[in-house]
């Protein structure tokens, strides 16, 4: 499956069906500058962050997701979705972007350019 | 409405209970904390670098006043309780009187003064707390002569802290032997001696009758009439458990606060813990045993009521800088015991293990204690250690622990010295952070300063960091060791309640263990999958979001994100058309770096993940199947050319090879499993550094376990030679599938057998053979299901999502 659409600057862009996220999981969206993480959470949350930790830019979609967080598969940092803050004494952030789920779809604001 | 939560006590014991109950449930009580000190709570073991100048009261304070005001506690201290009152369930102190639904007695302990005409004289003192430690330097300042009564734990710790402050010391002890309730004549011996050099003095076996002095001490006097001066006397000849208020509330005590298994009180409402409490007929006067009392106490209060306390396996080090002493368990040998004992005079090393029933028993090391808390480990598992009694004294480090050779000697290297290799901890970060950050644990030095948290081989230079640094405060990883932050129970408690309780499904296991996450985490969520896994073959389906990236994706994740792909081959053999598919797939996915494995098949490198599927197709089609070279299953079966073609070789060791990989791939393992055939004892498949290794001989087959060339190198142990074949294969499956069953979730199997001692499995495997059978079977069993290639189903569509992304185009 594989959507393409055309990008404006800001606006909302329908992505992915929700049931096409697997739950305790994550798609990665590919846009031109960079992939964006789509999570789902136990409890159908959906969050949206950039695909890169922020310790040494490891997938983050790839991770193990718990809660509302998810742990790098490289060296196991924890991420808050909601934040995009690293957890516990390690510091550090990603960037996060909006995200909203309506009629079991998921629709993503990415920035512009 | 919260209830009231009052505690007597504000030292280690009382506040890590609180501590402990906060991280259950911060809402369940109004806290207010009664202290006699005019402090916040500090690390009561830290008083003799204290006393030493080692350390500030700012470096050894735990929790400063704030922190008591960020958790709402109310601390009122330097305010003494007068009297529990258990009618109105109020204690009193002076004006403040303060009702309670819950009260926890942590009063700790009084040294014991000896009850000897003068004991009253000023400069007669204990050494208890900080107010102790400030007379005994104010004194240093203005006298020359001190008197330590007692050579004990901590009657040397005194005295060397004064002597560091320039007075002159004299120990007087009842006893012919320092610490002579840790310590047997020998060791006690050198540290004596070692003491001496330093200048302290001794009067052995000297029994004190009385203290003169006007006013001000002046001279302790011995039964046989010798004097020797004194300006300042430090009574060290023991402590006795605080139990006045107890007592006079009319709560039930003996020498201390009798306590039940759930550290509760005859009266329900007060529990009791710390050096106060009698248990089981024991009172404790170390700070170990107080971090299992915490738990089990602040359990009940959280009113969970699941934990129970069952007595403490205690050790023992002096913190005397410079001298390397550890003592754990019963240390005199009584009869049926056996003892090991090395001994190095010009090393000045001495190491003795009391043995009983082949377990450890009791432990005394002098000059070189860096395997104190491995000996420590194996005596409260009580793990069989017939297995490698001869290299026991070696200590670990000669069982295979290569990988840091003489950079062991942890406490002798420099700041500078690298730790973890992994994360380029030095030891100068990791001992300012246990200082600064106030680490007690493995887990807190792991997650603050990274060391020990990748592949784990210095985890035992940490402990060994933790231990020096702040001394048996350190909370040695408990026996019975939580999996993670999200649950109490050990590994062995969730593998039991799975099989016992017939739990088959993860949701099940979380809720029966009473699990606090409700997803939980990257580490006990893909451990307790291989678990059900293990345990259920055919009934429980597979969590793939429980798995790490590598077994959900078949590929190892590679730094820049990409996949590594690495086909199997049956025991190392290849056909020039395997070869041929091989390179046809490297060019049709532009494979950039190709690598031929230690473990004789074929790495290709840099596959973007969505080509996998395809990629795995063509493969497949070609005969492959996924070599499982990313999980924690069966790796390789590497084999030497065997006699078929070498003029050593004793028998067909590549088709023995093959057959054993038949047998075992796709199996799922705790940990990643290799294997290898040699097919004479030159052993060119390196068969004794795997986890199951066969080396084969004219007479049959030499079969050994627990070996490893990775993080630590281990020689395995040779388990049986068998004659036949068949017997190899009944024989490697049988003991793959008793560490299937019972490893841990990432123990290999050299420390696996290292815990559970090779005399177990060898009774598992060979000594009982309708179990070595029923493992087969099992083994076999399971393989029905686990045989499926994965590769050929994801290049059917299989988990499609995994590796599909999805593209916005701008």
């Amino acid at each position: 499956m594989l959507a393409k659409k055309k990008v404006q600057a800001s606006e909302w862009i329908e992505v992915v069906a929700l049931k096409d996220i697997p739950k305790l999981g994550s798609r990665v969206i590919k846009t031109d500058v960079m992939n964006i993480a789509v999570f789902r959470t136990a409890k159908d949350e959906v969050f949206a962050v950039k695909d890169q930790c922020p310790h040494k830019q490891g997938p983050l979609s790839q991770g193990i997701v718990h809660g509302s967080s998810v742990t790098c598969p490289l060296h196991n940092w924890k991420i808050d979705l909601a934040s995009g803050q690293a957890l516990g004494p390690d510091e550090g952030c990603t960037n996060i972007y909006p995200v909203r789920v309506e009629d079991e779809r998921v629709y993503l604001k990415v920035p512009a350019g | 409405m919260k209830k009231k939560l009052v505690l007597i006590g504000n030292g280690m014991a009382g506040i890590r209970t609180v501590e402990e109950l906060l991280k259950i449930d911060d809402s369940l009580y109004d806290i207010t904390v009664f202290g006699s000190e005019p402090y916040g709570n500090y690390n009561r073991i830290m008083l003799s670098p204290l006393l030493a100048s080692e350390k500030t009261i700012d470096e050894i304070m735990l929790n400063d006043k704030e922190w008591y005001a960020q958790n709402d506690i109310t601390l009122r201290a330097g305010v003494t309780v007068e009297n529990i009152d258990r009618i109105n369930k109020q204690v009193n102190a002076g004006n403040v009187k303060e009702s309670y639904d819950r009260l926890i007695i942590a009063t700790g302990s009084n040294p014991f003064m000896l009850p000897v005409p003068g004991a009253d004289l000023e400069g007669v003192i204990g050494f208890r707390d900080i107010a102790d430690v400030e007379n005994m330097l104010t004194t240093a300042k203005n006298y020359k002569n001190a008197v330590i009564i007692g050579g004990g734990l901590l009657g040397l710790e005194a005295a060397n802290g004064l002597m560091k402050q320039g007075m002159h010391v004299s120990v007087v002890h009842l006893s012919g032997s320092l610490m002579n309730r840790q310590l047997d004549k020998a060791s006690s011996l050198l540290l004596k001696t070692s003491l001496e050099e330093r200048g302290m003095k001794f009067y052995m076996q000297a029994d004190t009758e009385c203290i003169l002095g006007d006013g001000h001490v002046q001279e302790v006097k011995f039964k046989d009439g010798t004097r020797i001066p004194a300006d300042l006397v430090v009574m060290a000849a023991g402590i006795k458990p605080n139990i006045a208020l107890a007592q006079q509330a009319n709560i039930y005590c003996d020498r201390g606060i009798v306590v039940t298994d759930t550290m509760q009180t005859y009266d329900p409402n007060i529990y009791a813990v710390g050096e106060c409490v009698q248990h089981r007929n024991v009172c404790y006067g170390l700070v170990a045993p107080l971090f299992d009392q915490a738990k089990v106490c602040a359990n009940h209060l959280a009113q969970i009521g699941t934990k129970q306390y069952e007595g403490s396996v205690i050790s023992t080090k002096l913190k005397v800088t410079g001298i390397d002493l550890f003592s754990a368990g019963q240390f005199d040998e009584k009869e049926g015991d056996e003892t090991l004992i090395l001994q190095d005079p010009s090393q000045g090393v001495y190491k003795k293990l009391v043995i009983r029933d082949n377990a450890i028993k009791g432990a005394v090391l002098y000059g070189d204690t860096l395997d104190g808390s491995w000996y420590f480990q194996l005596m409260r598992e009580k793990t069989d250690v017939s297995g490698f009694r001869n290299n026991l004294l070696f200590g670990q480090h000669d069982l295979g622990d290569a990988g840091h050779g003489e950079e062991s000697r942890v406490i002798a290297m420099g700041d500078d010295a690298e730790i973890c290799g992994c994360n380029g901890v030095c030891k100068g970060e990791i001992v300012s952070a246990i200082g600064e950050k106030k680490l007690f644990t493995l887990d807190d030095v792991r997650s603050h300063t990274k060391a020990s948290s990748s592949c784990g081989s210095c985890t035992a230079l940490v402990e060994a960091l933790l231990a020096s640094t702040v001394g048996e405060g350190y909370d040695a990883a408990p026996s019975v060791k939580p999996i993670c932050g999200c649950t109490e129970y050990s590994h062995d408690q969730i593998i039991a309640a799975i099989k016992e309780q017939q739990l088959k499904d993860m949701r099940s296991v979380f809720e029966y263990l009473n699990w606090k996450t409700d997803d939980g985490c990257h580490i006990c969520r893909p451990a307790v999958n291989y678990y059900l896994l293990a345990r259920w073959p055919g009934e429980y389906v597979d969590d793939s979001q429980s798995r790490f990236i590598n077994e959900r994706a078949h590929g190892n994740i590679q730094k820049d994100g990409t996949y590594s792909v690495v086909p199997r081959m049956f025991g190392g053999l290849c056909t020039p058309n395997d070869l041929r598919a091989i390179a046809d797939a490297c060019d049709k996915y532009d494979v950039p770096e190709m690598k031929v494995t230690g473990g004789q098949r074929i790495d290709m490198f840099g596959v973007k993940k969505e080509d996998l599927p395809s990629m795995w197709r063509d493969l497949s089609e070609a005969g492959f199947v996924s070599g499982h070279a990313y999980g924690k299953a069966l790796r390789t079966v590497k084999t030497c050319a065997g006699k078929t073609w070498c003029r050593f070789g004793t028998q067909d060791s590549t088709d023995l090879g093959v057959k054993l990989e038949q047998l075992t791939w796709g199996s799922w393992m705790p940990h990643k499993f290799k294997m290898a055939v040699s097919g004479c004892p030159r052993n060119c498949a390196e068969a004794t550094i795997k986890d199951f290794g066969v080396v084969c001989v004219d007479s049959g087959y030499e079969l050994h376990v627990g070996g490893n060339g990775g993080i630590k190198v281990r020689v395995t142990d040779f388990l049986v030679k068998v004659d036949t074949e068949e017997e190899v294969l009944e024989y490697s499956a049988a003991f793959a599938q008793l560490y299937r069953e019972e490893a841990h979730y990432l123990e290999r199997t050299a420390p696996w057998v290292e815990r559970v001692g090779l005399a177990y499995i060898k009774q598992q495997i060979l000594e009982d053979e309708q179990n070595r059978k029923a493992l087969y079977e099992r083994f076999k069993y399971s393989q029905q299901f686990a045989q499926i290639d994965p590769w050929k189903q994801r290049a059917e569509g299989k988990q499609r999502h995994e590796f599909t992304p999805l593209e916005l185009v701008g």
